[in-house]
This record gives C-alpha cells, structure tokens and sequence, in this order.
C-alpha cells in the first residue's frame, strides 16, 4: 500500500522529468550508434592450437610463433575450443589445411588468420610456392560477417544501461534526502524496506521500458548479431538495470550532493569497463584478475555475450541471472540498512 | 490532563557539539505547547526527537506512552518540517494525494480529506498547479495541509507560521485552537514573540537548554514582565550571570 503511492509517485515525477527521460532512453542509443560507427580492432595474441599429421611441420610452426601449441587429441582440442581456451585449431593434413575458428570475437578471428597466414607463408620455402594449400575454414560460433561491433556491442548494452540506471537512480534517492522529504518520509509509518522497495519498484518499470528500446534498437537498427531469444537479453539487461538502481540508490547515501553522486562513476562505474570483460581479462596482471568478480557487469555483459553471439538460453544465462539478484538483493539490504542512520525503525 | 508527549532528560550531541542538554518537559492532551527559542537555539532538534527521526544521546521520549521511535505512534502524529519537504515537480494535489496514501487514506475518504485540508490553508484554487510555481508561502501552507491529512491526534509543527502573511496566519491560530477543542494536541516551535503568546504552554529554549516553562501569563507574571520577550530576556539574564 505505502510502497504502491510510493511507486506511484516516482512514475508521476519521472514523467515530468521529460529531460531525465530522454537521457536514460536515447543517450544509450545515441553511443552505441557512435561506437558502432567508429570501433576498430586492437592487437591481439591468439592460442591456437594445431593437429598435424607431419610432426615435423607441426614443431616448426611451434616454434615460429608462440600462439600455436600441438594438440596430438582432436577431441581435446575442440573442448578447448568451446570453453575459449583456445581461439582457433588448425589442422594441417595436406593436400588439405583446415582452421576452426572459435568465432565469437571477431578481434580474435581476424588475429588467427593473420598469424596462421604468415607463419605458414614464412616456412614455406620460396621455391615451392605452388605447394601453398587450399585452406578451408569453419566458425564454431558467428561467422565470417560478424564484425567487431557484434562482439562488443553486447557488452555495451549492458553497460549503457548499467550507467544511466546508476546515475539516474542514484540521483533521485540523493534528492529525496537533500530536498527534506526523506526525513518527511521518516516522519510517516512507511518502512525503511517499503521505501527501498518502492524506488526499485518505481524505477523498475522505466527501466523495463528502456531495456526494451535499448536491445530492440541494438538488433533491428544497428543490425547487431543476434543468435539468441531477445527476450533472454531483455530479462539480463533488466536484472542488470536493477542491480545498478539498487547500487545507486545504496551509494547515494554516501554522498552529499549531486556533483558527489557523479564522482562515484570513475569509482565504481568506469572499472567495470576495465574488468568486466569488455577488454581482455586474462591479460591482466594476475592479482587483478579475481576483482572481474566483484563487478556485477562481468555477469551481466558475458550473459548477454552468451544469448545474441552464441545463441544460449536459460542453461547458459541462469547462473549470471541469478549472481545479480543476488547483488541487487545484497545491495537492497544493505540500502534499509544504511537508511538506519535516519530513523532506527 | 493526561500527558501525550514525555520528554524525560534528553540531551543530543553532534560529535562534540552538545545541541541540547538535559532537557525535560511534558505536554498534555489538548494542549497547544509553543517552544520559543532564538535561531540555533535546538527547537528543530528537539521536535525531530520527538516526531521519532532522530534519536537522543542520552535520555528517554515517549509519545503516547511508548518510546519512540514507534511506527505505530507514528500514525498518530503529524509532522511538519521546518523546511517544506514537497515534491515540487508535482502539483499540490499528487503531493496531497501521495501523503494521504502512506497513512492508507484512499478513495471518498482521500478526496474528503484532501479538500477539508487543503481549503483550511485556502489553497483549493491551486492545487491543480505544479508545487514549483507555488510562492514560499503556499508551500508553507501545503506542508501543513499534507501534515493535517490523517487527522493526527499529535501534531508537531515546525515554524509553520514562517512566511504567511497576517490574515492567514490568524486563520491557521484559528484552526489550531479548533483542533485543540476538537482533541488534538499540537506542539509548535516559533521565533516571534507575538505568536508564543498565542500558545497555552511555553517552553523557552535557549542554547540547547530550556531556560523556562509555564504559560505566558505565569511567565510574564513571575518575572513582572510585561511581555513574553521581557521574560525571556529576563530568563537568559539570569543564566548568563550564573
Ligand atoms: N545534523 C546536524 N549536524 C551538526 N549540527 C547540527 C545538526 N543539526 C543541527 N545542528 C546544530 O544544532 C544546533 C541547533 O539547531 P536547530 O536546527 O535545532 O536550531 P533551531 O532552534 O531549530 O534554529 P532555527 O530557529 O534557526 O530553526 C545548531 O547549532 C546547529 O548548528
Ligand atoms: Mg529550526
């Protein structure tokens, strides 16, 4: 009931907010349409792994580049290769040469023919060109259209939604201390949970709408590669927008004012892009490695990876979906508990 | 007269800073308290105790005879704040509407109320308008609309004078007093001199301790002032010279 003219009023006020709307609707659309236009590849290390029936050829491309690793087992390699130990197999039985791309990342696909063409190039002798074999490849996952923007774009639906839903949130809870009515409401007999669970409740909805233009945007505008359900993606980016609402409205009782709110971004906001996955994690130092854990956009951003590139469904997202309800209820209690500094009950 | 609102002791620091010391006072039903005290003086904090949003660092409140905080007893209050906590993207009316929900008024009964509250601090004509085009006195004046909506039988007001002009302000006196007959016991902070007057008991509050209490006659008469401001000064003399 309190919670209900809670929500209520957050739907009325927002829709005022004409401005605060068009910011968490458009703006996403806005930077994923740029970064669509402008990514580019970076350089990348590819493990690849070759089975051949010339031992010797196969020692010689070991030793030419240290991206290749002899795998005497098919069915080992190709384990790898699913669980992204592995980015590509290369097979050389001539008259044949075969490569297996992993697929996913087309960074990594575009790195593996790079390194399988030249070390090949490289230990053919000059003489003997007209050897150079025929070469057939084969995508485990994608195919050889799929951009950069495929790979990462996913990625950044689930950041965008993260941050705005982060921020926007984490502002109007701000406000309500700042502007008085916090305690007003604490003069009232609504519950420090009725008051968390209307804000996440209130922003909730708007957030469904956005997760729903955001993705819907994403496939049918910028044409992103989409293998799975979309409804898989709206239910991640959903939980997504959630754990953000309820870490912004946690945090925000941490702040001051609004410029505070903000200074939380380069603290909380922006590490996630660095160790969530948007950039290789295992080339990291590995002390830093464990915190991809920490940061809810690790599952969020793989899970969606996991439905639009590999075209997974619930048994392969369950796990993620439920790691961030487990944040945003974790972050939601620990919100009625820091509303304990204001009023004991 | 039974006692409503007990304060027993009470004193409140900000870390090191010792806001109110030793306070103790009672008030009984039906009455209307005024707490008089300059700027800084720690009637905000004392009424915030009471309304049960913040909590003493030493001694006891009870309000109808339970210690407080108390959700229940919290239904039973009417809290206005000194600063007006609206949401000033919305219209008097989504203010009103959304204060009566949270003490669970809905349908005729909401609507009733809402119009009862709102043309007592005459602001029915407005109430359709955002509260951000309202002037500094109508938000007063909504504050204390959105305070009356349950008919509380406590009511904590907080300056609720501030920025009315006289006519209103002898108009809102007017509906106290009613209230007051009607049951409700009403506990008012205020700076001006002239309004404490208005008040059955005062409580002079100065420099986080109460300097004195009594109704104005008594105060006036056992100090041989004239005017409640001659007593108070009278009463901050003599603390000072101690
Ligand atoms: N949250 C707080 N932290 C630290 N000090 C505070 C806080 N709230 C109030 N104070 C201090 O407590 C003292 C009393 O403040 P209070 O607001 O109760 O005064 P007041 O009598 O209501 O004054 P006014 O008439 O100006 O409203 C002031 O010195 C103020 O600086
Ligand atoms: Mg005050």
């Amino acid at each position: 009931m309190r919670t209900r003219a809670l929500v209520k009023r957050i739907i009325r006020q927002f829709i005022r907010d004409k401005r605060t709307l068009a910011m968490m609707f458009l703006a996403p659309l806005l930077i994923l349409t740029l970064v669509n236009l402008v990514f580019s590849g970076n350089d990348y290390d590819p493990e690849i792994a070759v089975i051949s029936s010339q031992e010797q050829m196969a020692s010689q491309l070991e030793k030419a580049d240290k991206s290749f690793t002899i795998y005497e087992n098919k069915t080992l390699a190709a384990e790898d290769l699913e669980n992204e130990k592995l980015d590509a197999i290369l097979e050389i039985n001539p008259p044949t040469t075969k490569i297996t791309l992993e697929g996913s990342n087309p960074t990594a696909n575009k790195a593996v023919m790079m390194t399988v063409e030249k070390t090949l190039k490289s230990l053919t002798p000059k003489n003997n060109q007209q050897t150079s074999m025929e070469t057939e490849v084969t995508y485990l996952h994608g195919s050889a259209d799929m951009e950069s923007f495929d790979y990462i774009g996913p990625f950044l639906i689930g950041f965008f939604i993260f941050f705005f839903v982060f921020l926007i949130a984490g502002v109007s809870f701000l406000r309500e201390r700042t502007t008085g009515t916090l305690e007003r409401l604490l003069a009232t007999p609504m519950r420090r949970w009725e008051m968390v669970a209307g804000y996440v409740l209130g922003f909730g909805i708007f957030t469904i709408i956005q997760s729903a233009i955001i993705v819907s945007f994403s496939i049918y505008v910028l044409d992103i590669m989409m293998a799975g359900s979309i409804w898989f993606v709206i239910l991640i980016t959903l939980m997504l927008a959630v754990t953000a609402l309820s870490l912004g409205t946690l945090l925000s009782a941490f702040a001051k004012n609004e410029l505070q709110m903000i200074q939380f971004i380069p603290l909380v906001v922006v590490p996630q892009v660095f160790f969530s996955g948007l950039f290789n994690i295992e080339t990291m130092a590995d002390w830093l490695q464990p915190l991809s854990y920490l940061m809810p956009l690790t599952y969020g951003g793989q899970a969606i990876r996991d439905v639009m590139i590999q075209g997974g469904g619930w048994p392969e997202i369950y796990d993620e979906v439920l790691v961030l309800a487990g944040f945003s209820l974790l972050f939601m209690i620990l919100n009625v508990l820091a509303l304990k500094k204001h009023r004991k009950l | 007269m039974t006692s409503v609102i007990d304060v027993f002791d009470v004193s409140k620091n900000y870390g090191s800073q010792h806001v109110l010391e030793n306070i103790s006072l009672n008030v009984k039903r039906n009455e209307i308290y005024g707490l008089l005290g300059p700027s800084g003086a720690g009637k905000t904090t004392l009424v915030k105790m009471i309304a049960g949003i913040e909590t003493p660092t030493n001694g006891r409140i009870k309000v109808l005879d339970t210690d407080m905080p108390n959700l229940h007893n919290m239904t039973r209050i009417g809290f206005m704040a000194q600063s007006d906590a609206l949401y000033v993207e919305l219209s008097g009316k989504e203010n009103l509407e959304f204060f009566a929900s949270i003490y669970g008024l809905k349908g005729q009964k909401q609507k009733e109320r809402i119009e009862h509250a709102a043309s007592l601090v005459n602001l029915t004509d407005y109430l359709k308008r955002p509260v951000h085009q309202y002037s500094g006195g109508m938000k007063r004046r909504l504050s204390l609309a959105a305070a009356l909506l349950h008919e509380p039988e406590i009511l904590i007001l907080d300056e609720p004078t501030v920025g009315i002009d006289p006519v209103l302000r002898q108009s809102i006196w007017n509906e106290l007093y009613k209230l007051s007959d009607a049951g409700t016991t009403i506990l008012v902070t205020t700076h001006v001199m002239d309004e404490a007057e208005k008040c059955g008991q005062l409580g002079m509050l100065r420099d986080g301790r109460l300097i004195a209490s009594g109704s104005p006659q008594q105060l006036k008469e056992s100090t041989a002032s004239a005017t409640i401001e001659d007593a108070f000064l009278y009463y901050g003399g003599v603390r000072n010279e101690n």
